[in-house]
């Protein structure tokens, strides 16, 4: 019982992470069907941020809070940046889009490498996230429940901003339709910029909920990306619901492989049954019906 | 006729280029480099053929790289350790046995075999999947990126069998032949160009035969073929399992000559680094992805060891630079000019070009044509 419970919240936190990583490309991926391949670069800068604003204030519980405004104001701006630079340009050459934002995701790395160093550096936790919490009879560390919340209140406020807002009423009118949302009176290049700014900002955000769960390099971002990828093919496209159930099933399903196996074997496995579940599912778990072609 | 002409005299020249004046040039050392830059164009061209002509943007070639690179890896370590001998990291790191999957490798025939068919077969069982199910554009690039995560991974953790970080190194012959003697380094260098040689005039029949046509057509109008009758899936996965079995090729040649293979030179980042040189030298075009592929690896080298930091910026820039302002490469850098100098409004028309093996509609459409974004999902309801 306890091996169970233990690995549940092994999946469970580890599909938080993905979905905090996921989340913003949901958005970006799904609105523009744009592969921000940069994305986990933003958080990398976003945890950067953390440690940077750390050097700042010197509480770790004010700073972790700063953190997370400023974590989502740098990747947003960044991604804003490049939105207007670049991706502007190449709408119509979505994979093109895809190498093009690696080149962003290189320069970006070896600028962090450059400015902060190769070694990771450490962030510390505040203290009221150290140690653990007995969850049915099993320690559960009490910043992986954080980040889990993290996790459940970023999802929350995207899904009611895309629901409630106006603005989240025009994100939706430019992915179903771009073309009746232009005519209908929506500047879709504004929805556009909007969009990849919330969607960047929250891999900012992801980026400094990282620092709580080791040091930090300039790498960072490499090793999640892949994998928020895949949550989000999985999930279907344009749908945070998917994303959500795709990012806990992936990291229950990681996590069970793990019990049973090796991490590295878990990995092959899990890469596995995302190509036999695209048998069944092609068009993901959450897809918005169309008759379109493509 | 004029066109046939420059085919084959483009061909002399590079067959004189490779077998006559670079071994006469270049001292060992750097002779050994080229041999190296020719391996990592042998997976450009199977990129040129997927990516540029059957639009399918492979991030995961290091996959079939690494599968190659590894297969022959473990028939040099059995080879050095002799007839019942183990490979000396399985002393360092496993228990002194070599596990029986290791065995059928000690016979270089298996092992040759084994690299044309395994790597190729992998690629082909997987594009079956993917494209019958018409899984394509963005979510292909990303499956067959995760693959070369997944396989990088695998390697790492698996050091037992796999010499994790570190890969598999410190061959001694090759095929009998001590790889310390200078002269056969010589020989893996003839043998790397001629490999190289004979791909592009491989991919160059592949590109001006029936299926080659159906390729681009594919590529370009995929719908379309589909209701003609033909089957893209099919059309695909032969292009996919090509590209696969020459970056297979590619990687059992690099590891003699390099010395090493490690997860390193398969991962995702070593997967998308074939695709700028491609990228630069033109995708579509023949001789453009190895062209692009040796330049590319030639600056990495020389400027890395200068500027070792510089060179991730360049990298970079040629990315943006490159798939954002030139998406056809350099090779189409004097059509773009042309066009420009003819003015606003006037196309070129290029029909009566001597076909060198690039597209011959108009730069623009010769871009792999991807859906617009809002349809890419590229699913059928």
């Amino acid at each position: 019982m306890d091996a169970l419970v233990s690995q549940l919240f092994a999946g469970l936190s580890l599909g938080s992470v993905l979905l905090l990583a996921a989340l913003g490309l949901a958005l970006t991926f799904g609105q523009m069907g744009v592969i921000n391949m940069a994305h986990g670069e933003f958080m990398m800068a976003g945890a950067y941020t953390a440690y940077v604003v750390q050097g700042i204030v010197a509480d770790a519980g004010v700073s972790l809070l700063v953190s997370l405004v400023v974590g989502f104001l740098v990747g947003g701006l960044l991604g804003l940046l490049l939105e207007v630079t670049l991706i502007s340009r190449m709408y119509r050459r979505p994979l093109d889009t895809l190498l093009v934002t690696f080149g962003v995701a290189l320069v970006l790395q070896q600028a962090a490498r450059d400015v902060f160093g190769a070694p990771n550096v450490d962030v510390r936790a505040p203290a009221w996230l150290s140690g653990a919490v007995q969850v049915l009879g099993v320690g559960v560390p009490k910043t992986r429940l954080f980040i889990l919340a993290l996790a459940a209140v970023c999802l929350a406020a995207l899904a009611l901003v895309l629901k409630l807002t106006p603005l989240g009423r025009r994100i939706r009118a430019t992915v179903q339709n771009r073309d009746l949302a232009e005519t209908s009176g929506i500047s879709t290049r504004a929805t556009d910029r909007l969009t990849f700014f919330v969607g960047s900002g929250v891999a900012g955000v992801a980026g400094v909920a990282l620092t709580l769960l080791g040091s930090i390099g300039p790498t960072l971002g490499t090793n999640y990306i892949v994998d928020a990828f895949l949550v989000v093919v999985v999930g279907g496209i344009g749908q945070l619901k998917g994303a959500a159930i795709a990012a806990l099933a992936l990291g229950l399903l990681q996590a069970s492989f793990e019990y049973s196996t090796t991490a590295s074997i878990a990995k092959v496995l899990v890469f596995v049954v995302i190509v036999a579940f695209l048998q069944v599912r092609p068009q993901g778990l959450v897809s918005v019906r169309s008759r379109s072609l493509a | 006729m004029t066109a046939r002409l420059r085919l084959w005299g483009g061909f002399a020249v590079a067959a004189v280029l490779l077998f006559v004046v670079a071994p006469g040039a270049l001292s060992d050392f750097r002779l050994n480099l080229l041999a190296k830059f020719l391996c990592l164009a042998m997976v450009a061209v199977g990129i040129g053929l997927a990516w540029g002509r059957g639009g399918m943007l492979t991030l995961g070639q290091g996959v079939f790289f690494g599968l190659g690179g590894y297969l022959m890896a473990m028939h040099l370590k059995l080879a050095d350790a002799g007839p019942g001998g183990v490979p000396d990291f399985m002393l360092l790191y496993g228990d002194g046995t070599v596990p029986g999957w290791w065995e059928p490798f000690r016979d270089p025939v298996v092992t040759v075999v084994a690299i044309l068919v395994v790597p190729t077969g992998l690629a082909a069982l997987l594009g079956l999947a993917v494209f019958k199910r018409r899984v394509r554009g963005a979510y292909f690039a990303i499956l067959s990126q995760a693959l070369a995560a997944a396989f990088a991974i695998l390697l790492i953790g698996q050091q037992k069998v796999t010499g994790g970080t570190n890969g598999l190194n410190g061959f001694k012959s090759f095929f009998g032949f001590t790889l310390a003697d200078p002269l056969n380094k010589r020989m893996l260098y003839f043998i790397a160009a001629g490999v190289l040689l004979a791909m592009v005039a491989a991919t160059r029949l592949l590109m001006r035969s029936r299926y080659g046509e159906l390729l681009v057509a594919v590529r370009d109008q995929e719908n379309r073929v589909r209701f003609l009758g033909y089957d893209p899936a099919g059309v695909k996965v032969v292009a996919y399992a090509t590209a696969a079995c020459f970056a297979a090729i590619g990687g059992a040649l690099f590891t003699p000559i390099v010395g090493i293979i490690s997860p390193a030179d398969v991962g995702v980042v070593a997967s998308i680094a074939f695709l700028v040189g491609v990228a630069i030298g033109g995708r579509a075009t023949l001789l453009g992805p190895v062209l692009g592929a040796v330049a590319v690896s030639w600056a990495e080298t020389s400027l890395s060891e200068q500027f070792p930091s510089f060179w991730t910026y360049f990298q970079g820039a040629l990315f943006i630079g490159v798939v954002a302002f030139l998406p056809n490469g350099l090779a189409t850098l004097g059509q773009v000019w042309r066009r420009r100098r003819a003015g606003p409004g006037i196309r070129e028309d290029e029909s009566g070009q001597p076909d060198d093996g690039t597209p011959r509609s108009a730069p623009e459409a010769s871009l792999p044509a991807d859906a617009p974004a809002d349809a890419l999902p590229g699913r059928t309801a």
